[in-house]
């Protein structure tokens, strides 16, 4: 609608070219370079043409938080400050959006909990900002150590949520995230969510993409609702806000909106697809034995399935890329063959094997497990033991070791 | 697939968002005809004998057209004009196209004046008071346009089409998406093509129903 010209192939202040983003994620030269997690989220967010990031320190993304001020002092953000709690920092986000800015932020564990009133009144309010959620235990006693539990409380916020197996991925996705929710008709937040230390502290040969090319800049103009400005500030929406009548249709209304976010979900689905190359990434789909993990689960695995081909068991597998949209069809598809479904996952409810259960016929094919939390690692050797002792065969206990 | 169908109302107590129901939006150069993706030839005939079919054939234009904030808002203003004239050149008598913008998104309480605007917040008034049995948004924020479009097809019958400047809508039983001046202009032709060809549904209980 707005006269806007297209910017690709000029500069910006720093000299990177503003580059069509199908190309440059795909068709430009990569570098591989040997990174941590923390420092891939630096150099994807020098890439993506950010106007704003917000920042508060928790444990383990505030590397990547303080990486990114480095970039604002090189030049590279538009702007960038410390909130003062991570609720301030969702709300000072949400301000930063309604004002037309792209805007990034960090979070982690007892932060994203703290900051969670937010998530559904981002999306409510179609803001397409983007978060890095580095999942750790949320629970007390204290953990700082990895545990996904926290993305089981983004499911129903609205927001988009994709979980990152490695740094490649977190690299790829960020920069492809805005283009999937920054799309009109999704415009949607989304949590980008990685396991904590095992992703974020990690060292691993990333391929970049060149530094001097960069994402277009938002356009605010595409939005589906309308910037904020002096003429239309968010508050003027709230005059007669629906909360204070009592009438069929201002509950209609409110209903209504709800759907419109739910709908706008729906919608990802297509440009997910089309910059994820799909909502899952599958292997050996025809076996008997399926594993369906999502983040770092999808590595451990696949270290298992390599296991179990020594001894002669074939095992498929699921990578599951974006938990909302959800992959419905794709993983009944997917599963369709499988005798046993085992889900191993890095928190203590299983809410992956929940979302799986429901999706595919004949849930009693799940085995939600193996599951580990509070910051333990996942051997792949207990995922085997979990299969052949679904399969009634002999195994062993690591836990039986020592005297 | 989907069998779900973007029909005429009243549909439910609360009816889904079409998106939720696997209706998906048409990619550039489509269109979609109660959910099911057409070419936007087949759309614009479409649209145009619905509007020549309607007894108050009524175009909504929003706020991205009511102000001359840039060039091309004031352009698609003039277009939607043309469209509104060529309408009222080509009705039968009986037939009475209106005319009403949406200028606010905000709820109008206690009490909007349906004869003079309409709202997203509760549309089918406007549409209840004057009897519209058709009628097309334009120039309305995407999410504001999908919040109407449910709601009227939830409490009314009236036919709803969307000339939208971006992916289109689910929720309208007709869209068109990327629209521009030229595709306003192009839907006036096509009404003024068509007229005579269609009969009007004069004596058809029209769209305030409930």
């Amino acid at each position: 609608m707005a006269e806007t010209k297209s910017v690709i192939g000029t500069q910006n202040k720093k000299g990177q070219i503003y580059t069509d983003t199908w190309k440059m994620m795909n068709e430009a030269p990569r570098t591989p370079s040997f990174f941590t997690g923390s420092e891939v989220i630096k150099e994807a967010i020098r890439r993506a043409s950010c106007d704003v990031m917000i920042a508060y320190p928790i444990t383990p993304q505030s590397e990547a938080a303080a990486l990114i001020g480095e970039l604002f002092a090189e030049g590279y953000i538009g702007d960038y400050f410390r909130g003062e709690s991570e609720f301030a920092v969702m709300s000072q986000c949400a301000g930063a959006a309604f004002g037309g800015a792209r805007v990034f932020t960090t979070t982690a564990g007892p932060g994203t909990m703290r900051a969670m009133e937010n998530f559904p009144m981002w999306s409510g309010a179609r803001l397409p900002i983007q978060m890095i959620v580095t999942c750790r235990g949320i629970n007390s006693p204290l953990s700082i150590q990895p545990d996904t539990l926290e993305i089981a409380y983004l499911l129903n916020t609205g927001m988009l949520v994709w979980h990152a197996e490695t740094a490649q991925d977190f690299f790829d996705w960020i920069l492809k995230g805005y283009m999937v929710s920054e799309e009109p008709d999704v415009h949607l937040p989304l949590a980008l969510c990685c396991d904590g230390f095992f992703v974020t502290h990690t060292k691993d040969v990333v391929n970049l993409t060149p530094a001097d090319m960069c994402l277009p800049p938002y356009d605010p103009y595409r939005s589906p609702v309308p910037c904020m400005d002096m003429e239309c500030p968010p508050v003027r929406m709230m005059r007669d806000p629906f909360v204070m009548k009592s009438n069929y249709i201002s509950y209609a209304t409110h209903a209504s909106w709800q759907q419109e976010i739910w709908a706008a979900v729906e919608r990802s689905r297509k440009h997910s697809i089309h910059w994820l190359n799909g909502l899952i990434d599958t292997e050996n789909t025809d076996a008997d034995i399926m594993i369906v993990a999502s983040g770092t689960a999808v590595s451990q695995g696949r270290e298992a399935i390599r296991l179990l081909e020594d001894e002669g068991i074939r095992c498929g597998l699921v990578k599951v890329k974006t938990i909302r949209p959800w992959p419905e069809e794709e993983i009944r598809e997917a599963t369709k063959n499988a005798k046993h479904i085992f889900v191993p996952e890095f928190n203590v409810t299983g809410w992956l094997a929940k979302e799986i259960k429901a999706t595919v016929p004949n849930h009693h094919r799940v085995h939600a497990g193996p599951h580990v939390c509070g910051g333990m690692t996942m051997p792949p050797e207990i995922i085997v033991s979990e299969i052949k002792t679904a399969l009634g065969m002999k195994t062993f206990s690591m836990a039986g070791r020592g005297s | 697939m989907t069998d779900y169908r973007v029909l005429p109302g009243p549909e439910h107590f609360l009816p889904p968002a079409a998106a939720s129901m696997g209706i998906r939006l048409p990619n550039p150069g489509e269109a979609h005809i109660n959910g099911v993706i057409a070419s936007e030839e087949k759309a614009y005939e479409e649209a145009a004998r619905q509007f020549l079919m309607a007894k108050v054939p009524t175009i909504f234009p929003g706020p991205l057209v009511l102000w001359a904030w840039n060039e091309k808002a004031a352009k698609k203003a003039t277009a939607i004009r043309h469209l509104f004239n060529t309408l009222k050149e080509c009705v039968q008598p009986g037939q009475k196209p209106m005319l009403i913008p949406m200028p606010d998104y905000r709820p109008k309480y206690p009490k909007i004046n349906p004869e003079v605007e309409i709202n997203p917040n509760h549309p089918n008034l406007t549409i209840w008071h004057n009897k519209i049995d058709c009628c097309v948004f334009v120039g309305v924020h995407c999410h504001q346009a999908n919040l109407s479009l449910k709601i009227i097809r939830g409490g009314t019958s009236c036919y709803t089409i969307a000339m939208c400047a971006q992916a289109g809508h689910e929720d309208a039983m007709l869209s068109f998406r990327d629209a521009s001046v030229e595709k306003i202009m192009k839907l006036a032709d096509t009404i003024k093509r068509l007229k005579g060809t269609v009969q009007p549904r004069l004596s058809a209980k029209n769209g305030a129903s409930n």
